[in-house]
């Protein structure tokens, strides 16, 4: 269904732009029809930037998107609101979504204005209803009302159903259980794995490790801007293979089990790439191989890893 | 015991009428004792934990003593605490990334912070030196401004500050919250380092993440609409929890190896009460799938087993 094809975003930053910043290097992978992947990494590692340029929010500095085989970049005018019908996305942090002058059910109106001219106000009010029930929202309870009035949950549930009501194909959910309540998050996960059930794809971008697993067959571990790792999600949690994911999953604090003993190197983090491998610098096994890049490589079925030790051992 | 906070009461003011964010509190923290505060946003643990360093407007103090090492803590009274703050009760703010000036260097912020409180700096700076050490941050920090330091290096710098004086109790905000895993394990484990090597005697851990409480506190105390639910040993508490709103919290938490096709975990119906006009008797009834008639009266904070205090009417009659 969306098809990443080595794609990256360079900014410009420093006096006068003269240093490039890369976000995002020479990313690729898939998500399928119905499918949830997880997109986990570290603050700064890019995967917001990515969740954004599939949202056409950002442009592509190079590489292709292509979704249903079209390539995004190339859409406009008429291409562009039907490539919104159907993805969409959910970002972190639901009050900020919202303007806090009008009511917060606008952004309803504006979504039959601007895509259903067609469907007659009493038609479309009752869709509004249905969606609301759909997301777990009493209509009464919720409607008419400013958004200081709602809950965090309440608004960002609000944003789930303003995308459900466009019939959408692809969901691009950026960290949206992170603002919620403990005892709120579930419900929300289980309403993605509800729309999931209906045909619904998503790329699930978050840190927390728990949540990924709950919700999702795929998970691609982000580092610096590079896949470090990717593939099915039993295989990346209980068989992590790249060092920067045996940090990581050694790291996620358990119910169920004791911190085990790792190393956690606190030196700032450095996400320049100099050519080789990006994890270099924190690396405890890197060797001179690791001055040069590593390709992502499949070491067992839907398994890939970018690290040259592995490699080596294989071998 | 190194605190001890009876019936302490807080009451936000607002225009119009009090919000009871904290209502009759009484628990203990024993010498060297991590204690970790859970609840969801606005159960009042914050509060609890800013009430007992710096009550200020609009949070009003109703009643209820709080004593440091036998010594009664004057908390109602901004002035008279101010001999015991940074010295015998101290804070990591949930802001402790924004929390140092930015128009001086840490160094010279550090000395002004010491002389403030009558603290010579050259006879404290070796001690410092042997801090920055312990949380991994060069001497270099010293001549440097806030702006040059990442989030976790902020963070481990006001962790350095505020345990200078080794003070009694160490009330920690939110302070992993914001942090990557890794750094979060990190940024954690010291904060265990400081108590073993007794920088600070007892930490009130403020956190949602149960997850993380489970790797390092003692105890954990969990707190539903700003009364206390229940607390236990770290163990306990996750393995056997009594109170319903725990239970219902402890089984809706995602852990890794569990999928929704698998196991579909619930969530708790319904919705915190708002605490300005908060329901009669215990607070969570509404929400509680055990709840009774008894419950209209407010179940007082026991003691059923040895060190599991727990706030309701359905376990107390269990036990009887």
């Amino acid at each position: 269904m969306l098809e990443l094809d080595r794609v990256s975003k360079t900014y410009k930053v420093g006096t006068f732009g003269g240093k490039d910043l890369h976000a995002v290097m020479n990313v690729s992978f898939n998500v399928g029809d119905g499918e949830v992947v997880s997109l986990i990494g570290e603050s700064g590692s890019g995967k917001t930037t990515i969740g954004k340029m599939i949202l056409r929010l950002l442009p592509i500095t190079s590489g292709t998107i292509q979704f249903d085989g079209v390539d995004i970049s190339t859409l406009e005018g008429a291409e562009l609101k039907d490539y919104y019908r159907k993805v969409q996305g959910v970002f972190q942090d639901p009050f900020s979504s919202y303007n806090p002058i009008f009511k917060a059910d606008r952004l309803f109106k504006i979504l039959q204005e601007e895509f259903y001219p067609e469907i007659k106000n009493q038609e479309w009010d009752d869709k509004v209803e249905s969606a609301m029930k759909d997301v777990g929202l009493n209509p009464n309870e919720v409607l008419n009302k400013f958004p200081h009035q709602l809950s965090g949950g309440q608004l960002q549930r609000f944003l789930i159903a303003r995308a459900l009501l466009l019939d959408i194909k692809f969901l691009v959910a950026d960290e949206i259980i992170s603002m919620l309540d403990a005892s709120r998050r579930i419900d929300v996960l289980n309403l993605l794995a509800d729309l999931k059930s209906l045909g619904l794809s998503i790329l699930f971008i978050t840190h927390d490790l728990s949540l990924g697993y709950y919700i999702s067959e795929r998970a691609v571990i982000l580092y610096g801007g590079s896949v470090a790792e990717m593939g099915a999600t039993e295989k990346i949690y209980f068989n992590p293979i790249h060092p920067y994911s045996q940090m990581l999953m050694a790291c996620v604090p358990r119910l169920d089990q004791e911190w085990e003993e790792v190393d956690v190197d606190l030196r700032g983090k450095q996400f320049e790439h100099t050519g080789g491998c990006i994890y270099f610098e924190r690396c405890p096994i890197a060797g001179n191989k690791c001055l040069d890049e590593p390709p992502l490589i499949e070491i067992e079925e839907d398994h890939f890893v970018a690290c040259w030790k592995d490699f080596e051992e294989n071998a | 015991m190194s605190l001890q906070v009876e019936h302490l009461t807080v009451y936000y003011q607002t225009l119009r009428g009090d919000v009871q964010a904290l209502e009759d509190a009484t628990f203990t923290i024993e010498d060297g004792e991590i204690m970790g505060l859970a609840g969801e946003s606005g159960c009042g643990k914050t509060t609890l934990g800013h009430s007992l360093i710096r009550l200020v407007p609009p949070m009003r103090y109703v009643r209820g003593k709080v004593k440091i090492d036998s010594e009664e803590l004057p908390i109602w009274g901004m002035e008279e605490m101010n001999p015991f703050r940074f010295k015998k009760i101290s804070i990591i703010p949930q802001y402790a990334m924004n929390a140092m000036n930015p128009t001086r260097k840490i160094g010279k912020m550090t000395e002004e912070l010491l002389e403030s409180r009558k603290v010579s700096f050259s006879d404290t700076l070796p001690e410092l030196k042997r801090r920055l050490d312990m949380v991994e941050l060069t001497h270099d920090v010293m001549n440097m401004y806030p702006i040059e330091l990442s989030g976790g290096m902020k963070q481990r710098m006001v962790m350095v500050l505020s345990t200078l004086m080794d003070p009694t109790l160490l009330i920690a905000d939110e302070i992993t919250s914001a942090l990557d895993v890794s750094t979060q394990k990190a940024v954690a484990e010291m904060l265990v380092e400081f108590r073993n090597r007794e920088c600070c005697n007892s930490v009130m851990l403020i956190t949602h993440d149960l997850s993380i409480l489970y790797q390092i506190a003692d105890t954990i105390m969990v707190m539903y609409a700003g009364q206390l639910s229940e607390k236990a040993a770290t163990h306990t508490m996750i393995h056997s929890p009594r109170h319903p709103y725990t239970k219902l919290l402890i089984s809706s938490l995602p852990k890794v190896g569990v999928k929704y096709a698998e196991k579909r975990l619930k969530g708790i119906p319904g919705s915190p009460p708002l605490l300005l006009d908060p329901p009669i008797g215990c607070r969570f009834r509404e929400r509680c799938p055990v709840a009774f008639d008894k419950c209209l009266d407010v179940p007082p904070f026991l003691e059923i087993e040895k060190d599991h205090l727990v706030a309701c009417w359905k376990e107390f009659e269990r036990d009887a």
